[in-house]
This record gives structure tokens, sequence and C-alpha cells, in this order.
């Protein structure tokens, strides 16, 4: 999949602007992945945007690669049809809280489960927005939107549990504000093998403005988002002064200096680890008592359909005698007259 | 020592197995059907099951049935009535009872027929002592206890042995149809090649149930079916599921693209997935998808990337695939959908046929949506129909749906092994890397199709979607006239696979009293009819429609040269009420079937007399 031709950000663009409201956080997502793909070395020719439908869906068209805009919920059954077809094709997938959780709920749950190389932007604005304002499956319980006008009484989905639930191996988190972050875990995303989902905590200006403002704005983020890397220790705060201990079942937060802890009591975050325990505490780690864990949270590399399904016709080809259709047909019992 | 019979010289007879749905019927069905093939008789077989995998034992709606109909003149049905009927309990008789001869021959499982079991199947009183069975030739033979007396020196558990007792049945036909054990051992010995404990006592049972029937006083003669004349050449028994998928990955190999089937089981259709799923030798991608609707759109993916996209389906599978067939349509993507139709609406009857799916294929999705709709009509040319499918779905750029039914999917015949070679060539609208003048909605100027550009391929970078196309530019587009000139250009696509499919042919004088016209599954039963009727010197022709959308161009002109045309359909009239719409100039006639089961000749010949009477009055 990779080759030395040196695309450029300019290559992924198109003539024309993307039809995104002004402010929507859905310019700076494909600012980001114009910046992370000639980074990842995949051939400009490769890459194919999938999609499902609702705001975030649109976004095929906004990117100069071969590109198809399917139906609502359907994206990961298009997008498994196209890796299987050529495995050699690298598949992005973008969809969004409705479009993934909802009416594609299914087919998401799957297509995790399965694992193809696929990878998924899920953008989260928490409401439908191209339908104008209704609650959507991660929207917060008690909510008020137009078709919750005496407030939501559903609780909502966690993408992430949700992803591990169905076995997923590749989950991280990114916010729309942040193109650096983005770009960086975009880039993790291309170079792993498997299913990844990359959730973007996204703002939709228009009917659900602010929804991630106490994790994304600039005097609150440093305190509330836990940027995690491989390997390294689970620091945040202004100066990373803060940090995360083990304490029993649970996570604590903690401050370097006080009450004797010292950087190396901070735990180090292992990305790769099978067990999926401590990921789960992490994705649901929230305000006000934790950070929102940040980066990439769980990264495994495990079985790939697709690998073990060409492994199954190749072998087949080697060792069946039936070689063509005409093997085929006159093979078994048959008549002569 | 061996009895003295006669020997009857038969042109045709039919079988029917009949037993619980544990009893091996299909597996008797299926070995009597390979040994008439193999010495050369024509036959049609048809399975009949329950929808349950093992329905309460002995009772009525537990019967599962086979039967084979062998000739030595030409086969086109399995036959109305049986000569022969083998009723392993007294369940399978009842459920027969009504569809047998008068003077068959009846061999039952005497070991099953005491008080317990013929309560079970709601008899009074025992069938074989009550005079119901009188003129015809019972045979009470001891299946079961003779299977487990000679099974017993193998060991066998006693569930397993008795699973042997359908090569007692097979025994006894092999006497009394006159034919060579050792074609039913070579059966044997292949079927259970991976179990090869079996084979030496399923062995030893077929011998003795051979040996039971040439003791037994009880049965008086024996039938001879001759070899049918058919040209020479290789052939196989095909049932119509097997034929759907070798015909699909006839089409590949021939269009030179990896096949992709997109599907989820569903009766009466699984067999086709579970069919390719066994081709990887063949290169054949099978992906069994979470639902019916990620069947379809993953193959939609992959005809976009290159593939030959396919979904088999039965009518439920095709309503969830609706919103799928509206996105190929748009897109404009070769898209084969097989619909294997059973008995609706709903759940209705999931094992038994019916051709009420019509509607749906022709009208089941919104938008103004046209799309190619095509019908096999024998379970030998569901090969020819889905390669057909293929090649117009290829050539044209857009989705097919192909209509099976029950009937077909399940019944066999004697099919004439075809060569790859001779198949029609498929000419695929390839675009070439760094083509400076592709553009993804630019059209053939004959068939109006797209060209392919698949992802991967250098200088063709493109977007397709749901949303509507400019013309040319495949950007979006709202344009109110632009929608209007796509949308027919759509239309008019579909309608232009008129010139490049064959004129409609009619069997029979070329004018006449009565054009019967049939569409898919019911080839068989018509034209059955049709002939007999025809060698009684009735003036009666048949159109039997593999095109539906579009018809062939010459159907109007065919249907000008009769004085009366009757539509036959296992429906309410759907491709009558098509025809009305189409060809509203006409005056329709209607024979209409909906009771889950293939028209009898019987009736046809009733309905079509008292047409051509009416006609003469």
């Amino acid at each position: 999949m990779e080759n030395n031709s040196t695309a450029t950000m300019q290559d992924f663009k198109m003539d024309q602007a993307a039809r995104w409201c002004p402010g929507c956080g859905g310019h700076a997502v494909l600012a980001a992945i114009q910046r992370a793909l000639p980074e990842t070395g995949i051939d400009k020719e490769k890459v194919v945007f999938v999609s499902g439908i609702g705001c975030s869906s649109r976004f095929p068209y906004y990117i100069n690669t071969y590109g198809f805009h399917g139906l609502h919920g359907r994206g990961p059954a298009i997008a498994s049809g196209i890796k299987l077809a050529n495995p050699d094709l690298s598949v992005w997938l973008v969809t969004g809280d409705g479009d993934s959780m909802a009416i594609g709920g299914n087919h998401f749950i799957h297509l995790l489960r399965r694992n193809i190389d696929i990878k998924i932007l899920l953008f989260n604005n928490k409401i439908y927005g191209l339908t104008k304002g209704q609650y959507s499956p991660t929207t917060p319980k008690g909510s008020i939107t137009k078709s919750s006008p005496d407030g939501t009484i559903e609780d909502p989905f966690l993408p992430g549990e949700l992803a591990m639930g169905a076995q997923g191996n590749f989950f991280a988190r990114v916010v729309d504000n942040d193109l650096e972050m983005m770009k960086d875990v975009f880039i993790q995303a291309a170079r792993h093998k498997g299913t990844a989902l990359i959730e973007v905590l996204q703002n939709c200006v228009i009917f659900n403005d602010h929804i991630h403002a106490e994790i994304t704005s600039k005097e609150l983020r440093a305190e509330n988002q836990i940027y995690l890397e491989h390997g390294k220790p689970m620091l945040f705060g202004k100066n990373k002064e803060l940090g995360l201990v083990q304490d029993g079942t649970r996570f604590k937060v903690v401050k370097i200096g006080e009450n004797g802890v010292r950087l190396e009591d901070i735990l180090v975050h292992n990305a790769l680890d099978h067990d999926d325990t401590k990921d789960y505490m992490l994705v649901r780690m929230s305000l006000p008592h934790y950070p929102i864990a940040m980066g990439v949270i769980r990264s495994c590399e495990l079985d790939v359909y697709e690998d073990l399904l060409y492994k199954q016709i190749n072998a087949a080809k080697l060792e069946s005698k039936i070689k063509s259709v005409d093997d085929l047909l006159i093979s078994g019992n048959t008549f002569s007259i | 020592m061996k009895k003295r019979v006669k020997v009857i010289e038969r042109d045709e007879v039919v079988v029917k197995f009949a037993g619980d749905s544990g009893d091996g019927i299909q597996l008797t069905g299926a070995q009597f059907s390979d040994t008439s093939a193999f010495i050369g008789n024509d036959l049609a077989t048809f399975p009949d099951y329950p929808a349950e995998i093992r329905a309460p034992q002995g009772t009525v709606a537990g019967v599962s049935g086979f039967q084979v109909h062998i000739g030595h003149k030409e086969v086109q049905t399995p036959g109305d009535l049986a000569d022969v009927l083998v009723a392993m309990n007294p369940a399978a008789l009842k459920a027969n009872m009504k569809w047998i001869k008068p003077g068959a021959t009846i061999i039952v499982d005497i070991d099953n027929f005491d008080s317990r079991h013929y309560k079970k199947a709601d008899y009074i009183e025992d069938p074989l002592e009550d005079g119901s069975l009188e003129g015809f030739n019972v045979v009470k033979a001891p299946i079961s206890e003779m299977t487990r007396d000679v099974v017993k020196q193998f060991g066998l558990d006693i569930r397993i042995a008795d699973k042997t007792k359908n090569q007692f049945v097979a025994g006894i036909l092999f006497w009394l149809f006159n034919r060579d054990l050792a074609i039913g051992e070579s059966f044997l010995r292949e079927r259970f090649k991976n179990k090869p404990e079996l084979i030496e006592a399923n062995l030893e049972v077929l011998h003795a149930g051979y040996n039971y029937a040439e003791t037994v006083e009880a049965i008086e003669a024996t039938y001879q079916v001759k070899p049918a004349e058919r040209g020479a050449g290789l052939y196989r028994n095909i049932t119509g599921n097997i034929a759907v998928a070798w015909g699909l990955l006839a089409a590949a190999e021939k269009a030179g693209r990896k096949l992709f089937l997109g599907s989820y089981p569903i009766t009466p259709a699984t067999e086709i997935l579970q069919e390719l799923a066994k081709m990887k030798n063949l290169g054949a991608i099978v992906f069994q998808a979470e639902d019916e609707i990620a069947g379809i759109c993953s193959a939609i993916g992959a005809s976009f990337a290159g593939c030959l996209g396919v979904s088999s389906t039965s009518g439920p599978g095709l309503s969830l695939k609706s919103e799928g067939l509206g996105l190929a349509v748009i897109t404009e993507l070769p898209l084969v959908v097989v619909d294997v139709q059973r008995g609706g609406p709903s759940t209705g009857l999931p094992t038994k046929t019916e051709q009420s799916d019509l509607f749906q294929a022709l009208y089941g999705r919104h938008g103004e949506c046209h799309l190619v709709v095509l019908a096999s009509s024998t379970p030998a040319n569901c090969f020819d129909f889905a390669f057909e499918a293929a090649r117009i779905a290829i050539e044209h750029m857009t989705p097919v749906i192909m209509l099976s039914d029950g009937y077909l999917a399940n019944g066999s015949e004697l099919w004439h092994i075809p060569a790859v070679k001779d198949l029609p060539g498929i000419k695929i609208p390839l675009v070439k890397d760094n083509d400076p003048d592709y553009q993804p909605y630019k059209r053939d100027l004959k068939t109006l199709a797209r060209s392919w550009a698949f992802p991967g391929q250098a200088g063709l970078r493109h977007h397709i979607g749901g949303l509507e196309k400019a013309d040319i530019t495949g950007e979006i587009s709202y344009d109110p006239y632009n929608h209007e000139k796509m949308t027919l250009l759509r239309t008019e696509k579909i309608a232009r696979v008129a010139n490049f499919i064959p004129l409609q042919q009619v069997i029979g004088m070329e004018e006449g009293n009565l054009l019967v016209v049939g569409w898919g599954g019911t080839y068989g039963a018509l034209y059955t009819a049709v002939m007999e009727m025809q060698e009684e010197g009735k003036s009666i022709s048949l159109a039997q429609f593999n095109y539906i959308n579009p018809l062939p161009t010459n159907v109007s002109d065919i249907f000008s040269r009769f004085r009366k045309i009757m539509v036959c359909e296992l429906n309410l009239g759907q491709f009558a009420f098509y025809l009305r719409s189409k060809l509203p100039e006409f005056n329709y006639l209607q024979f209409n079937k909906i009771q889950g089961l293939p028209f009898l000749i019987s009736e046809l010949k009733q309905k079509f007399n008292e047409a051509l009477n009416n006609i003469e009055k």
C-alpha cells in the first residue's frame, strides 16, 4: 500500500470548498486528514473515503480521493465490500453518532468484530445536524432537543465502550480544535493493521454549540484532557503536574510532589495490552473527577479478516484440482450419453 | 429362490418418497435420481420439506417428501401424481394419498403402523386395514426391523443404525426398477467418503432391501424405463440453486472479474451462499454479512472496487435490500441480486414456492428506480440466467434482479454441461489509467452505460454516491432540469437493454386460438400441458418469459396473432397486471394459484380446454 510517491497536502484538496457551516468541526478534521495522509506514504490513488448519511458523511466529496457517499448507517458494509474486493486499498469510513450508533449500529459493531482494516472517523457532536437538531444515541440524558422537548429519557452510548464491547482493537479519541493531535492520531490509525476507530469530539455550531466546551476550551483543556501516548506516563495539567495512579480497582488523580507522589508512581500507558480492562477504565473517565482520555487508548494488532480470507482463498487455489469453471462443471457425478 | 415377475415397460414413472424429516428421504431421492440419470433416463425432481428442521415425529406437519419423475421421453416436471409411493409412517401416507395415481404401488414401513403411530397421524383406525387402500398395490415391508437386524453386526448406535433404513427402501426401489446395484453402491461410497464407518452398514442394508423385494410375494411386477433419447454429450443432475452459483462463477470468469457474494442465510436461497463459500479455489469472495442490508451494500462496495458484486436472497430479504438497490441504480454500478421466491407476505411459507415477488422486483423501491428483471424457468437454466444477469449488469452498468423460486431452487433436472468458451462474451466498460477524457457519468452512446473505473487506478479519482449527479461530471447537482434529465437517462438505459436481448420465442404455432403466457418457474408444467394439448390437435401455444423488464421487442407482435391470451402464474396476477400496463391493447385471461405448490398438468389442461371451448362456442 505504501509507496515512495511524494503526495502533498495539496493533492488531497478539492477545487471547491467544503460546504459545512462556518465554524463546523468538520473543516478541521478535513484539514488534519489532508495533512496526515501525505505523511503515511500511502499512494493517493489507493485511498478511498466511504461514508453514510449526515453532515459528517459529506466528507468524501471534499477530499480528492476515490469516494463513495453511501446510505444512512450502511457505510461499514460498503467499505467492507471495497476492502475485501481489493485489500491493497486504504479505506477510510467517515460517520457520525447517528449514522454509526443508531441506524447503522449493527453494521458498526460487526465491522469492529471482524477487524477488517478500515479506519473509522466518528464525528461525535451528540446531535442530529442534517435533520436540524434531534437527539442522537450519544446525547446526554435529560437534554432538551427538538425531538425531546421535555428532555431525553435515554442513557447515551459511550462510543469507546461500545467499540470495545464489539471486540474493537484500536480506539482513539481526539478533539476537533487540536489539529496536531488529530494529525498525529490519524497517522497512528493509518499505520495500525485492523479496524481503527477514532472518535472526534466535534462541535456543531448550529444545533449543539459548546457541547464539548468543558473539554476543548482553551481555559479548561489542560486540566480536563489527558493525552495518552503508549509507553509514556499518564500526565496532564498545564505543566504536566497531574497524573493517574492505580488506587485499588480504580484510577486516582494525583499531583506530583503532593503527598510524596513522584513521577515514577504515575501509571505508564500501555496501548498494546490485549487485556482491555484498563482501556474500559480510561474510556469511561468523566468530568469532574477525571480528565477525558485523548489519543490512542487501545491499539492491539490481532488477526485481520481479509488476511485470513485471502489465506483461505490462496490455499484453496493451490490445493484444489478444480482450477476453472470448466473443471467444476465436469466434476463429481456426470453421465455421458 | 428368485421369483419370476413380469416387467412393465413404461415411458415415464413418478416416484414419491415420504417420511419424517430425519428419515433420509432427501438422500434416498437424490440416490434414486442419480441412478436414473446414470442409466440415461430424463428426469426432474422436487423436494418438499417442512419449515421446521425436525417437526414432531410421525405427524403430518413433519412429513418430508421427495418426488422424482423419470422418463424415456422428455420430462419437464416432477409429475402431478405418483406411480410409486414410499411411506415410512402413517403421516407420510396420509399427507400423500391425494398425490398418487389410482392403482399406485404403496410401499410402507409396516413397523411404524401400530396404533401409537397412526393415531399421531390422526387416523382413527389402521389405514392399512380400514379398506381405504383398496385398489392399490400395498407392500407392507418390515423396513425398521429388518434394517436393525442387518446392522446389528456393525455395533452402531441405534439412532445411527435407524438412519440406514432409507437404504432398505433404496434396495427395494433398485429391484423394482431393475437397476444395477453397483450404481447405488458407488453413490454411497461417494456420499460417505468422509464417514467410512457408515459405508459397510449402508451397503449391507441396500442389499438386504434388494433381496427382500426379490423374495417377497407382494411385489408382482417391476418397471423398466428405457434411456431417454437425448443428444450425445456430458450431462449432470443439477438443482436451481447450484446452477445459479455456477452461472455466477462462469460469468465472473468470462468477464475476468472477481466474484463477490455478500449474503445472509435465508430459505430457500441459502445453498447459493453455501455453494459459493466452497468455491474459494475459483477465487470467489464470500462475505456472510450481519444482515440482508449489509449483504447488498457490501456487494455494491465490491462492485465499486471492480468485482462482480452479487447478493442472494428471498422475498423478505429483497424487501430489506430495496434501499441498496436504489443506491446501485443511482451509482450505476453492476450488481446482481438473486431472489429465490417463496410464499409470502412476511415469513409466509418459507419452504414453499410462489411467484409473488414480481411486483417487488419491478416496483419495490422509492423514486423513479428502474432496473432489469430476469426470471429463470428451469433448474438448469438458472445457470444461463445467472450468467445473463451478470452479463447485462456489467455491460449496461445496472443492478439486475434475477428471480428464481423455491421450486427451481430445490428441484433438479438433467443438464447438458456447456463449455465456458461457448458462453457469450462479456464486454466490460473499462477505463484506461490516466484517461484524460474520463468523466464518471459520461455514457456509451448505444447502451447509455457509464464506464467502470476502480479505486487504485491512476488518474481516475472520482466520487459517487446517493445524491443526484450532474450529467457527465457526476458532481452533486440539485438542478431541477438535470434531475429530470438524469432520471430519463437512467430509465432509457434500462429500456435500451431490450436491444441486447433475444426475441421472445413461441412454443408451437406462431398464431392460433390460445396463447398460454407464463414466466419463470412454471415453464415445465405449462410446457407439458401445452405440448400434450398440441398432440391432441388443439390450437394452443406457449410464450414463457425469461426477460421481464425490459420485455423483448416482439411481444406485441406475438400477442396480436392469438384470439385469446391466458396468463398463468403462482400469484394473484402480477405479470398479467404488468402486461396490461405495458400492452393495454390486449385482453388477458388469468389462471392463478397461490397454494405454495406448482401447477398440476391436469388443472392447467382443464383450464385451457375451457378457454378453447369458449372460443369455439
